[in-house]
């Protein structure tokens, strides 16, 4: 398997990519931005299609849609819930709601326009626009060659550097929003950097697995991770762990089984692992009958679970209306 | 084969030209009931603030019509079983009431990159024909046969009165869910039926817009009758008039160019949105503005 040439590109960028999806997806998760991180997945595609109407690589299209969306939202302060905690968490009060409006609302029309440049394309350079079309949408991590995929794997292990970069202020903002501002932490900078980086890694994860699948390696390895420990750390590297292991095992799969598309293969393992995340812990929690919810401490550690933290916050704001 | 249509300056003749052909006047009919009933449920859905929901729901359409391709059945059939049954499994396993708001979307994301994910797994054991692709994901006004729109007309008016029946508990629940809880209004289950309902204009969206750009039709509209006005009557009937208004000249002026509709539609959409968010912030603004400016005279008044 490895004395093939494509499958060792797309093992080198599938990697990387999986584990910077990972250790960004966790903070998506956090965050509760997984719809902003879902917008930004599908904004890579008419970014890919302006770069190929225009005649560029369509790398560029990609990174710079991507980017640029990703710090808009995050400039707009419409990413998430986490500015305004409380009652921008309660599912049936009106932050939240707004800023999903809004994301859905930018998103369509940036969509509206990638089928403009899609009719551009074909319409200037006949035939290809289809496959360009499908390839950006589902990815082709076979088709990478040699230096794509090496631009990949560095892109994506310099987003992964960042993250970790700018970790321990992102966390604190993340999780006491209050507290983080009046001890002065820049918390718009944060979340505009955070979103942009969000784009590069959204762009990097579209070459290997499509603007529509990469939402899987995003959400589910952090999903997954959130689930099994409440340690920050300890779940960022599980979360990157989980994302190269269903990357390698979705690759493994595809080669074994030649009807199998890679991307399928990968994000089914990448949502598997959440799946499996997410029953065991319902099982484990139903035998002693704790209340979860309730927001006891966390047995694993000092650290309160971040999961548990935004969930007493819900039931907080639920409680002050 | 016809000359290409062009646009002249007399309205009256450009639309009789478009009515002619039997595919342009199916595709208004259906355009039209796709849009009051997806500008009706896109309302509720943004009191819900179920967003993530309806757009998750919008992707199932794409395994559906793959996999009713891949089995040889017509796509409505799969739009409407998918799309059900993302329905139940988002109401399922995303709104226990120990969830938290970032477990619930991450939930909600994880259903839509499995769905996905199979979509593309039918497309290409199907074998992958692109253009269908195409059509699927953006929409096409050509292929809407009688039959589609019979289907597509009961089941709008199957769902707009199980919505009229619902329309008063639901709308209780989704503005204060704890209260109507209290009140003994099943907040949950009216919660799965509401989805269920959202899947089933979702899908009869997707036929018309595709499956990226159903947005257009459920969230814009609604969004921007509630940006214009807070009273829910008559932001229901905004939002319906506006769903309208961009299916109508969203089709229209597809049919005399070369782009596809769903990027006319995409972009009357936003575009009436931004309008509105423009609209609503200049008479904000100039509402402050009168308010600064009349104080002092109503305090001389009263001095």
């Amino acid at each position: 398997m490895l004395g093939q040439e494509f499958m060792r590109n797309a093992l080198l960028a599938g990697t990387f990519v999986a584990l910077a999806c990972g250790v960004c997806g966790w903070f998506v998760v956090l965050r509760a931005q997984v719809f902003a991180g879902d917008a930004l997945s599908h904004v890579a595609f008419p970014g890919a299609l302006a770069a190929a109407a225009a005649g560029i690589d369509e790398r560029v299209g990609l990174f710079a849609a991507t980017v640029l969306v990703g710090a808009g939202i995050g400039l707009l302060g419409l990413g998430g819930a986490s500015s305004h905690r409380g009652m921008g968490h309660a599912r049936a009060a009106g932050g939240s709601a707004a800023q999903d409006t809004a994301i859905g609302i930018v998103f369509t029309f940036v969509l509206g326009l990638g089928v403009f440049f899609l009719t551009l394309f074909s319409m200037s350079a006949s035939g290809g626009a289809g496959i360009q079309a499908a390839h950006t949408l589902f990815g082709s991590i076979y088709g990478l060659g040699g230096g794509e995929a090496r631009v990949a794997a560095a892109v994506a292990l310099g987003a992964t550097v960042c993250t970790l970069a700018i970790s321990r202020p992102l966390l604190f903002v993340s999780l006491t929003p209050d507290i983080a501002a009046a001890k002065g932490v820049p918390a718009r900078a944060l979340s505009v950097g955070f979103l942009a980086l969000l784009g590069v890694v959204a762009a990097g994860a579209t070459q290997a697995v499509g603007a529509l699948l990469l939402l899987g390696l995003l959400t589910g390895p952090a999903a997954a991770a959130h689930r099994l420990t409440g340690r920050p750390y300890a779940g960022i590297a599980l979360a990157g762990l989980l994302g190269v292991g269903a990357m390698w095992g979705g690759l493994g799969l595809s080669y074994a089984v030649p009807q199998l598309p890679p991307s399928t293969a990968i994000v089914t393992l990448a949502v598997g692992v959440y799946a499996i995340a997410a029953i065991a812990g319902a099982w484990t929690r139903r035998r002693p009958h704790a209340s979860d919810a309730g927001g006891g401490t966390s047995p694993s550690g000092p650290v309160p679970r971040p999961s548990q933290s935004a969930s007493v916050d819900a039931t907080g704001a639920t409680i002050a209306i | 084969m016809q000359a290409e249509p062009t646009l002249t300056w007399n309205l009256a003749r450009d639309v009789s030209e478009v009515l002619e052909y039997h595919f342009m006047v199916n595709a208004l009919l259906a355009g039209t009931i796709v849009a009051v009933m997806a500008g009706l449920l896109g309302w509720f859905m943004v009191i819900r603030s179920e967003t993530f929901a309806g757009h998750t729901l919008a992707m199932m359409a794409f395994p559906g019509a793959s996999a009713a391709a891949l089995i040889g059945v017509g796509a409505a059939w799969g739009y409407f079983v998918f799309c059900g049954a993302g329905a139940l499994a988002i109401g399922r396993f995303s709104r226990g009431r120990t969830r938290s708001w970032s477990e619930q979307s991450a939930s909600i994301g994880a259903v839509q990159a499995f769905a996905l994910a199979l979509g593309f797994l039918f497309v290409s054991l199907y074998g992958g024909v692109l253009g269908d692709l195409e059509n699927l994901l953006f929409g096409t006004v050509l292929g809407i046969s009688d039959g589609q729109v019979l289907t597509l007309a009961a089941v709008a008016a199957g769902s707009l009165i199980a919505l009229a029946a619902l329309g008063r508990p639901l709308l209780f629940a989704s503005v204060d869910p704890d209260l109507a809880g209290a009140r003994g209004v099943p907040v949950r289950r009216l919660s799965i039926v509401f989805l269920g309902l959202l899947g089933l204009a979702v899908a009869a969206t997707s036929q018309i817009t595709g499956v990226l750009l159903v947005f257009a039709l459920l969230l814009a509209p609604a969004a921007t009758a509630q940006v214009l006005t807070a009273r829910p009557g008559l932001s229901l009937a905004l939002t319906v008039a506006l769903g309208l208004m961009i299916v109508w000249l969203g089709l229209g002026v597809s049919y005399f160019s070369a782009y596809p509709a769903g990027f006319y539609v995409a972009s009357i959409a936003f575009a009436l949105y931004v309008l509105a968010r423009a609209w609503a912030w200049a008479h904000g603004a100039s509402r402050r503005r009168m308010a600064l400016t009349r104080e002092p005279t109503h305090e001389g008044v009263i001095a």
